[in-house]
């Protein structure tokens, strides 16, 4: 079996080096980072063939992922990680921070669905974008942000994966802001990149930490030595990188961002902002689950975290007319289901990669989907201009029909076996974490409905002029392939088998038998949704939907509506005092210094007066001002050294 | 009395030697040489003399000699007062770098037509008939070579300097001419006069503040001397009151040198005024001589009891950045912007220099904040001349179009150069695979590991503050359509010789290079060991 470190239920990362079909390892980044570069840099000359070299390459990333998952299978639990060094990064005395490569049971799974899902997204973007002017470009930010996607899963230490985190954020920046001549789309994207920081800074912060705790970056001398560390320090680290979680995967309380990034084009909201990027957080806590394991109270907020986010993102769900931004709220939520199963241990992580994948699967499909109408409606998003698309839009329908029934875990589909299990675990842990996450799946059911009802029942609603249209073979291709996997998923539960596999990373649980019998568990969950079905269908189906959302709501969906007022937090708690904060500082740097002297007439119009004299502070006053100074250092000095 | 005469090293000061003496070289030039031939004598000359003294450098550094223990290299050099160690010789070594960079963006004469960006006769009055004469005949000062090769003699001798007067005059030596030199623009006469009087006012001011400071100091220690110094703080000898306010004023001079809050009000005004090239020389040049003193003086006189004044940096530093980054967010012009950036890597730079210092009291791989500081000085270099040449293409009909309207839609027009603006700007910010990452992750785990976590977070909320400055020029660039208000213009870019362009190429290749491959630059700063006590 594998090594574990002293009172650790978690295995160490002790990978061996890459040889055979390992050793190609670095190709699966290399492929979709030559071809953003290419197409970059080839510039016009690539407009005519780019968009299918692009599509090409995470093709051949996803065989060689293929190959290497084969080849994994085929060795012994404890083979199964390889790591693969590229060059140094640092090195300076015995620092040493190398550009590592490590392939396991997790990095493999990844792997899988950021190429799979990544190709088959490239596949329908060739279609979806087809008239952009600017799709070379389009293409090129895609495989950057694969690139980058793979380095994050595959780099063995916290500077290399921290690389690849802010390459997705860079790559998302420049996706989501790609229709540029859209002011809020621009807005958008500055949106995300900013609150991505603040998560970043915290992922940085633990990175330093782990550096100074531990003289190293590298998962495998950390994942041996964290034992040794004190219970503060991993309790704080366990925070840090649960920030950081936060902010990539828009879990309370940085969630402001998703809902508005879903102004970049459609694909880019299925692959980045649905199926990969935003579950990297969760990618990040079963990682450095040897430090999770030891900080329980960490463990306790991550959990805390994923109950409000769940049902904070399926109460935007349910509120939101704009299709797009309901699925990104039901994202939301369903990001928090796989932080619920990775805050829940040893128990949970297998589950939370499980709810991933299968999340990855569905929810890819829907966007694709929810894409596939917009192109057929005139880039309308607004679902209550639409209504009875099933009849003009059969394949996207019944694909669509496939992601509708996994995500709302009816009995067979993948999201049913991954939702289940996470709710059996949470009950299992806590009863009323595992009651919010039943309330969760109902309300899941409810909003689902709702979009599903909208979308493609009732009857029609849309202008004269739009004639909604099948949109062609190479977006549908994928849609099916999607639904399929959609169906399927769950066979990965069969036998425990996705357990087994992640055993060598996660860890095993030990066994107990759950306080109410697994059976009744899925019962239970399956009445609760089926509750939130039956609702919906005689609120939404029952009724006549007007054309114009109603102002005439209850808070409850007024609040939905304004995505439960996190803009007017963020605003109140920090933009506002930031604002302040800088409206003071200039007032002074050029006034106050000046006021104390002639007295106050600095309240009086001092802003109007700013702009007038911003070029021109008077010499006096930055005297005066390094007077000042130089007595605060003076009084600083002798107060600190008085004692 | 006695008179013995000094020994002078010449073996090692000879690339110092060599800049002054190319500077006095370069008046004989003005005086003697027909004005036509000037500028190209001069260019030449300052260009040869820089590369030859960072030969030189490199040479002296090769066979440094290793002092006891391996922790630190070097000599003390005439009669105590001038210290050839490790990390001098390092600044020196960027400080040439810098100061080449330097020469030639003042070389670049195709974006004004084939005149330099200096005034045509910096005695005329601006608007006045001998203003327009000067310039029909395009005439130009070529004294600003001998002033740039004063300044960075003055540079070198700064963080060099092991004796309180010596540092004194290196502070003079390499300020003077840098106030001349702001003064010198040739359009914008004015803002550039104004800025000038004010930096040499201010500059003046604070000399004071330097000088009282030394004073004081030397009636605490008796002696002038930084091992003397740092001797008589060690055993503490109970006229505490003394050391403390001349530690405090001499802190002064020096953090205004640096451009710290809340001294650094200059520095907007001057990096505005100044002719660009200039205003990138002395951004780069300025802050790595100064940090380099102040790094010394912090370090080897008052070394010994860093807890007299770690707490008053700690404050120096968290509102350094604080100021820095908060105010450039309003600003609405690309120099001005440019300069409260630097103010807040001043913040940065003063969170590495509260790290550990010595290497014993590091566990093995750790690096000691002398070195991370060194490492951030050279990012921080090659960005800031970078831009700051960038941002001498970047033009209206005015000559140099500096607010932020004008540059609307650059990255449309043209993408290279915003390209290349765009990356120095992600090295300032601290982006991965960028130089600016790893100098600020090298100065934040120093300060970390030596205690001092307040100062980190506030310097990584900072820098989370600073992300959305640099990345609102970026959006400015590529994501705004360049409509330009009524009554305005768009700014283009000029196409430069290949002086400017070399400038702009290197400071690319050198912060990718450093963000990819840092490891050789900071195994150069780690192998240039400690100061010299």
């Amino acid at each position: 079996m594998f090594a574990f470190h002293e009172g650790g239920a978690v295995p160490v990362v002790d990978p061996t080096s890459a040889d055979g079909v390992f050793s190609l390892l670095w190709l699966v980044i290399a492929l979709p980072l030559a071809g953003a570069a290419i197409l970059l840099i080839g510039g016009r000359l690539t407009d005519k063939w780019g968009h299918l070299l692009a599509t090409l390459l995470p093709i051949g990333s996803f065989g060689i992922a293929l190959a290497m998952f084969v080849g994994v299978l085929g060795r012994d639990d404890s083979d199964r990680q390889v790591s693969q060094h590229l060059y140094t990064w640092f090195e300076t005395g015995h620092l040493n921070v190398g550009m590592d490569l490590l392939y396991d049971p997790l990095s493999a799974l990844f792997l899988l669905l950021i190429t799979g899902v990544g190709s088959l997204i490239h596949v329908y973007s060739i279609g979806y974008m087809a008239h952009d002017p600017r799709r070379r470009r389009f293409f090129a930010y895609l495989n950057l942000f694969l690139a980058a996607m793979l380095m994050l899963v595959l780099s063995e230490n916290y500077l290399g994966l921290f690389l690849g985190w802010e390459g997705v954020g860079l790559a998302s920046y420049l996706l989501i802001g790609f229709w540029q001549h859209k002011p809020s789309a621009a807005a958008a994207a500055k949106k995300a990149f900013v609150i991505n920081r603040v998560g970043d800074m915290g992922l940085s912060l633990a990175i330093m930490l782990f550096f100074i705790t531990f003289g190293s970056t590298s998962f495998t001398v950390i994942s041996a030595g964290a034992g040794d560390a004190s219970d503060t320090t991993v309790t704080i680290l366990g925070l840090l990188l649960l920030l950081g979680a936060c902010g990539k995967s828009a879990q309370f309380p940085l969630q402001a961002w998703l809902l508005d990034a879903m102004e970049g084009p459609t694909p880019v909201s299925a692959l980045i902002h649905a199926a990969t990027m935003v579950t990297a957080g969760v990618y990040l806590i079963v990682r450095s689950n040897f430090i999770f394991e030891l900080a329980p109270h960490a463990q306790t907020v991550v959990v805390v975290v994923a109950v409000i986010s769940i049902l904070w993102g399926a109460w935007i769900g349910c509120a939101k007319d704009d299709i797009k931004k309901a699925l990104a709220g039901s994202t939301m939520s369903q990001i928090g289901y796989m932080m619920l199963g990775a805050g829940l241990g040893v128990a949970g992580y297998a589950f939370a990669i499980f709810h991933l994948l299968t999340h990855g699967f569905f929810k890819a499909n829907m966007f694709l989907g929810a894409g596939s109408v917009m192109h057929g409606m005139d880039d309308d998003v607004d679902m209550r201009h639409y209504g009875a698309v099933r009849k003009a839009m059969p394949v996207t329908y019944l694909t669509f029909a496939m992601g509708y029934l996994a995500i709302i875990g009816f009995p067979g589909f993948s999201g049913f076996w991954s939702k289940d299990k996470i709710i059996e675990t949470a009950l299992a842990d806590n009863w009323i974490v595992g009651l919010c996450a039943l309330l969760g799946a109902g309300v899941t059911g409810f909003y689902m409905t709702r979009l599903m009802l909208l979308t493609f029942f009732t009857e029609k609603r849309w202008e004269k002029d739009v004639h909604p249209h099948e949109s062609p073979s190479v977006m549908t291709v994928p849609l099916i392939v999607l639904a399929a996997l959609s169906v399927l998923g769950g066979v990965m539960l069969a036998g425990d088998w996705i357990v087994d596999f992640l055993s060598p990373v996660t860890g095993v649980a030990p066994h107990e038998d759950p306080p109410i019998p697994a059976l009744a568990v899925t019962v239970i969950a399956v009445a609760v949704v089926a509750v939130g079905v039956a609702l919906a269908w005689f609120l939404v189906g029952k009724r006549d939907v007007p054309r114009e959302a109603p102002q005439d709501v209850s808070w409850v969906t007024k609040a939905g509506r304004n995505e439960v007022y996190g803009n007017l937090i963020n605003d109140t708690l920090v933009v506002n005092p930031g604002r302040h904060l800088t409206t003071a500082l200039m007032a002074t740097d050029k006034y106050a210094v000046d006021g104390t002297l002639t007295g106050g007439p600095v309240a009086i119009g001092a802003v109007a007066s700013v702009a007038r004299r911003l070029q021109n502070g008077y010499v006096r006053s930055y005297a005066f001002s390094v007077l000042a100074g130089g007595l605060i250092v003076l009084l600083a000095l002798l107060v600190v050294n008085a004692a | 009395m006695d008179f013995t005469k000094p020994t002078i090293e010449y073996a090692d000061l000879w690339p110092m030697l060599v800049v002054y003496g190319v500077a006095c070289l370069g008046v004989l030039v003005e005086a003697f040489l027909p004005r036509e031939r000037r500028f190209g004598v001069q260019s030449l000359l300052a260009g040869a003399g820089l590369v030859a003294a960072l030969v030189g450098t490199i040479l002296v550094g090769r066979d440094l000699d290793v002092l006891g223990d391996g922790a630190a290299r070097g000599t003390i050099d005439v009669e105590g007062t001038i210290a050839i160690d490790g990390p001098a010789l390092f600044l020196w070594g960027i400080i040439l770098v810098f100061a080449i960079g330097g020469v030639l963006l003042f070389a670049e004469r195709r974006l004004e037509g084939g005149v330099s960006s200096f005034a045509g006769q910096a005695a005329a009055l601006p608007g006045t008939e001998a203003e327009r004469q000067a310039s029909t005949r395009g005439l130009e000062h070529t004294e600003v070579y001998p002033l740039l090769m004063f300044a960075v003699g003055g540079m070198m001798l700064f963080p060099a300097a092991n004796d309180l007067l010596t540092m004194f005059v290196a502070l003079e030596v390499l300020s003077l001419p840098l106030y001349l030199l702001c003064g010198l623009a040739r359009r914008r006469r004015l803002l550039s006069q104004e800025a000038a009087m004010k930096y040499f006012m201010l500059g003046a001011f604070s000399s004071g503040f330097f000088i009282y400071g030394i004073a004081l100091v030397y009636g605490f220690a008796g002696s002038m001397q930084f091992a003397d110094i740092n001797e008589a703080v060690r055993n503490d000898l109970g006229n505490d009151a003394l050391l403390l306010i001349g530690l405090g004023m001499m802190s002064v001079g020096l953090l205004f040198k640096v451009g710290a809050a809340p001294f650094h009000q200059w520095t907007p005004d001057v990096y505005q005024g100044a002719p660009t090239a200039v205003t990138a020389f002395m951004a780069a040049g300025t802050k790595i001589a100064a940090f380099g003193a102040l790094l010394r003086l912090f370090y080897v006189a008052f070394g010994s009891d860093r807890w007299t004044w770690q707490p008053m940096l700690w404050v120096i530093a968290i509102l350094t950045m604080v100021v820095g980054a908060v105010l450039a967010v309003v600003q609405t012009d690309m120099k001005r912007m440019l300069a409260y950036s630097s103010v807040a890597h001043t913040g940065f730079l003063l969170t590495g220099v509260l790290g550990v210092q010595q290497a014993t009291e590091l566990s093995d791989g750790e690096i000691t904040s002398l070195q991370a500081v060194l490492f951030y000085l050279t990012t921080y270099g090659f960005a800031m001349i970078g831009a700051f040449a960038v941002v001498t293409l970047v033009r209206d009909s005015g000559g140099e179009a500096t607010t932020f309207a004008r540059w609307q839609g650059l990255g449309r027009r043209s993408p290279l150069v915003a390209g290349l603006f765009a990356f120095f700007l992600l090295s300032m910010a601290g982006i991965p695979l960028t130089a600016g990452f790893v100098g600020k992750w090298a100065v934040f785990t120093v300060a970390l590991s030596a205690g001092a976590w307040p100062v980190v977070i506030a310097a990584i909320l900072c820098s989370i503050v600073a992300v959305f400055f640099y990345v609102r020029v970026i959006v400015l660039m590529f994501f705004v359509d360049g409509d330009p208000a009524p009554g305005g213009e768009l700014a283009v870019v000029t196409r430069p010789s290949v002086l400017t362009s070399a400038t702009i190429v290197v400071g690319v290749a050198a912060t990718l290079v450093l963000g990819v491959v840092p490891g050789p630059v900071l195994d150069l700063a780690g192998h240039a060991g400690q100061f010299l006590r």
